[in-house]
């Protein structure tokens, strides 16, 4: 069978799912959390608690009081010891509630028990508020406020949930693993997202690098009417929004435009999974798992770790940095982001923790643009990336408006797919951010 | 400060370098080669030794003495030049010719506009260009395949002409079609390249085995060899369908002279050539539909040099209007 993608540009950088076969793991409680509170696209969440304050797993340590915004829950119990700001992964200042833990006292509201909740109790105006009251977010990534795509607009119609189970990038394994592990609920956690947007179908996409994930979720989808596995094509950015509803619909979502113009609502699985937990067992989202993998390390690892636990407290368990590491990267090794150092705390969005050595953390040296035309191959979005780059470099922003550099979506394909090693990903980005800020000032006007 | 490298995403990188795509078309040159040496010897190996020696020590000198920059000749570029420029010389050549015609195709060709990437138009043809205007008899002096071999130098008594210069000669003598026929290679020998011509483009099967690497290796695609040689079939096809007295065969064409070295390995140069697919078809046909036009009705029996090189220059026009399909045009859904 021919298997379904997107229809243009994609590469197939080396799979390195070295972690694909260890099944999760819960990682120790550390001692001190810091959990920052701005872990989610939108305004950040105002502290709720002060100094001293005792809390409970479940707490509610901050609420996003904006329309995009999320709130944040304790991820373990103990007493606030301070409300400070700490580094985020990219070095930026953020604020953060920084808890002292004592024990592992979980809130009485959430359930416990291991039985699988099948019946969907909650109509689905309370399912969306409860999503936003326990703090979902995107667990793909970009950490977009969940309950904001469940309200549709007036006048747009949903026909179709996709889910986003592709887990394109290499290295990463968090997705299959809770997909080998955690079935059942997450495809209950489907029943409540279909619900909420009152549509009967949903599908899943999975990339064909995952076979026994697939087979696992077919075999129990089989009970849940209106949700297909589709097996995916290995190609990244397979597992880009747009790219995505693509290949699984035939759809094309246009330029400025939201998957909700084409009929769609994509959610991650991930996020499947927190809504389950959130809807059935009243338990928000204070915990994720995470792959720590890296070609020279001891041990790979898919933990469940408390949200606002270090990094190093990840890396002890995997027994400590691996000799000769260059860079660390949260997240996948094609959108990740370098991390400053390894005493950032983990958020709603770390999918990953990678570690590259010199070799790998090194860019190559950059030479003349050969015009070979594999950036124009390789972009998913059909954009020119060397056009671009020139024009970022000229600061010719205007130019770049008109060929739609707004369009990209950072996949990273053109500067990995180079002979040059040229920075075509960095100026593009330079790029966009300047032809926003055009656009913001012009609509001031 | 931070002791780990902080650096924009993606953080993994591709292996295909600009080495191993030049170094990768070098060796899909070997075929040809290795049929150039069966055919003319070791006067063939003197020409592209001399060309490739050449072309890489003008680009070392000029970036050393000249221009001061980083040396970049020995990334595989300078090297493709010399061999291309050796594989579109007659064997016969005096190898002083060929040390000027590196000279051009580096400097002029190639060097002058910046060097590598910048160029518009194929080094190798410029200095081929050159030589045919500055030697222009011992440019067309074509010795005899397979008799030369271990000739060094060449009598008159050795040479003939390319089956394209004894059709044009031939019709511009009013010789009838049928005649003309039994004078001209067989197509087996045009296709194995037992036959007059520039050293390396005699031979279309060995041209055919680079040009499977190439594209195996994904260093080119297939849609410009593909069109290129499709148009110049069509075009002399439909010539001969109309006039069958007046013209060859459309499969004589596509055989004989450079326009499988052409369209394999000249027009692919990823340089000179459009960045869209779309591009690169226009491209590709346009240049046959000059080729063809060249051969059947112009003054010169042979038209690939002049069709790559006039296309060469349309290519930034060709970049400017003729845009890949961007994402987000078929919209497939009605709300």
């Amino acid at each position: 069978m021919k298997l379904k993608t997107f229809k243009i540009g994609g590469v197939h950088p080396p799979e390195n799912k070295m972690a694909a076969s260890t099944p999760i793991e819960a990682l120790a409680i550390p001692k001190r959390v810091s959990i920052p509170l701005s872990q989610h696209i939108g305004a950040p969440a105002v502290p709720v608690v002060k100094k001293g304050d005792d809390v409970k797993v479940g707490t509610l340590i901050a609420k996003g009081e904006s329309f995009i915004s999320a709130n944040i829950h304790s991820s373990v119990s103990g007493k606030v010891f301070a409300i400070d700001t700490v580094t985020d992964t990219t070095g930026y200042k953020v604020k953060a509630v920084i808890i002292d833990v004592e024990g592992d006292v979980w809130d009485e509201s959430i359930i416990r028990t291991p039985e699988l909740a099948k019946e969907i109790k909650l109509e689905p105006a309370d399912i969306v508020a409860k999503i936003k009251s326990s703090g979902i977010v995107g667990l793909g990534g970009a950490c977009f406020p969940t309950h904001v795509k469940f309200m549709v607009p007036e006048g747009k119609k949903v026909d179709t949930l996709v889910i986003n189970a592709v887990e394109c990038e290499p290295y990463l394994t968090a997705d299959h693993r809770i997909m080998l592990e955690r079935t059942e609920e997450i495809l209950v956690g489907i029943e409540i997202m279909k619900k909420a947007l009152k549509v009967s179908r949903a599908i899943v996409g999975i990339e064909a690098n995952k076979p026994d994930a697939i087979a696992k979720m077919e075999k129990v989808a089989s009970d849940f009417p209106g949700t297909e596995i589709q097996p995916l094509k290995v190609q990244y950015p397979q597992g880009a929004e747009k790219q995505l509803i693509k290949a699984a619909l035939n759809r094309e979502v246009p330029s400025g435009k939201l998957p909700l113009d084409v009929g769609c609502v994509v959610n991650n699985v991930g996020t499947a999974l927190a809504i389950y937990e959130a809807v059935q067992k009243n338990k928000p989202l204070f915990e994720r798992v995470v792959t720590v993998t890296g070609k020279k390390i001891k041990r790979t690892a898919n933990f469940l770790v408390r949200i606002g636990t270090p990094v190093e407290a990840l890396v002890e368990a995997v027994g400590g940095i691996p000799e000769g590491t260059e860079k660390i990267v949260n997240g996948g090794p094609m959108m990740g982001k370098a991390v400053v150092s390894p005493e950032i705390s983990v958020t709603k969005g770390t999918s990953g923790i990678i570690f590259f050595d010199k070799s790998e953390a090194k860019r190559k040296k950059v030479s003349n643009c050969i015009r070979c035309a594999k950036c124009v191959t390789v972009c998913a979005m059909g954009l020119q990336p060397y056009l671009l780059e020139k024009l970022a470099e000229k600061n010719n922003w205007e130019e770049l408006e008109k060929l739609s550099v707004t369009d990209c979506i950072e996949c990273g394909s053109c500067s990995y797919t180079c002979p040059s090693a040229r920075p075509i990903l960095d100026l593009i980005r330079l790029g966009k951010a300047n032809v926003n800020r055009i656009r913001w000032e012009r609509s001031k006007k | 400060m931070s002791r780990y490298v902080i650096s924009l995403s993606p953080h993994e990188k591709g292996t295909y370098t600009v080495n191993t795509v030049m170094w990768g078309v070098v060796v899909a040159l070997i075929p040809a080669f290795v049929s150039a040496v069966m055919n003319f010897g070791i006067r063939a190996v003197a020409v592209t030794a001399v060309a490739l020696i050449s072309c890489i020590l003008f680009e070392f000198l000029i970036q050393k003495f000249l221009l001061k920059t980083e040396i970049t000749a020995f990334d595989g570029s300078a090297a493709i030049t010399g061999i291309l420029l050796a594989f579109n010389l007659p064997s016969s050549i005096p190898l002083w010719q060929v040390v000027i015609g590196s000279l051009v195709a580096i400097a002029v060709g190639k060097m002058a506009f910046g060097g590598l990437g910048k160029n518009p138009f194929n080094p190798a043809l410029v200095g081929r260009g050159f030589m045919l205007m500055s030697f222009p008899v011992d440019m067309t002096t074509w010795p005899v395949p397979l008799k030369t071999v271990w000739n060094w130098n060449i009598t008159d008594a050795m040479t003939s002409a390319t089956p394209l210069g004894i059709v044009k000669e031939g019709l511009a003598k009013g010789e009838e079609i049928a005649a003309l026929a039994a004078k001209t290679p067989e197509l087996w020998d045009l296709f194995i390249g037992t036959i007059g011509g520039s050293l390396g483009e005699t031979s279309a099967l060995a041209i055919i085995i680079g040009g499977i690497y190439l594209i195996y290796k994904r260093i080119i695609t297939w849609h410009i060899p593909f069109f290129y040689l499709a148009t110049i079939f069509a075009f002399t096809g439909i010539a001969w369908l109309v006039k069958p007295d007046a013209f060859f065969d459309p499969l004589f064409h596509i055989l004989s002279g450079g326009v499988m070295l052409g369209g394999f390995f000249m027009m692919t140069d990823m340089v000179t050539s459009p960045m869209s697919v779309k591009g690169q078809i226009v491209f590709a046909i346009g240049a046959g539909i000059i080729c063809s036009a060249i051969r059947l009705f112009g003054a010169y029996p042979e038209g690939c040099m002049f069709s790559i090189l006039i296309m060469n220059a349309f290519v930034p026009l060709i970049d400017k209007y003729i845009l890949p399909k961007k994402f987000g045009k078929e919209v497939n859904y009605v709300g």
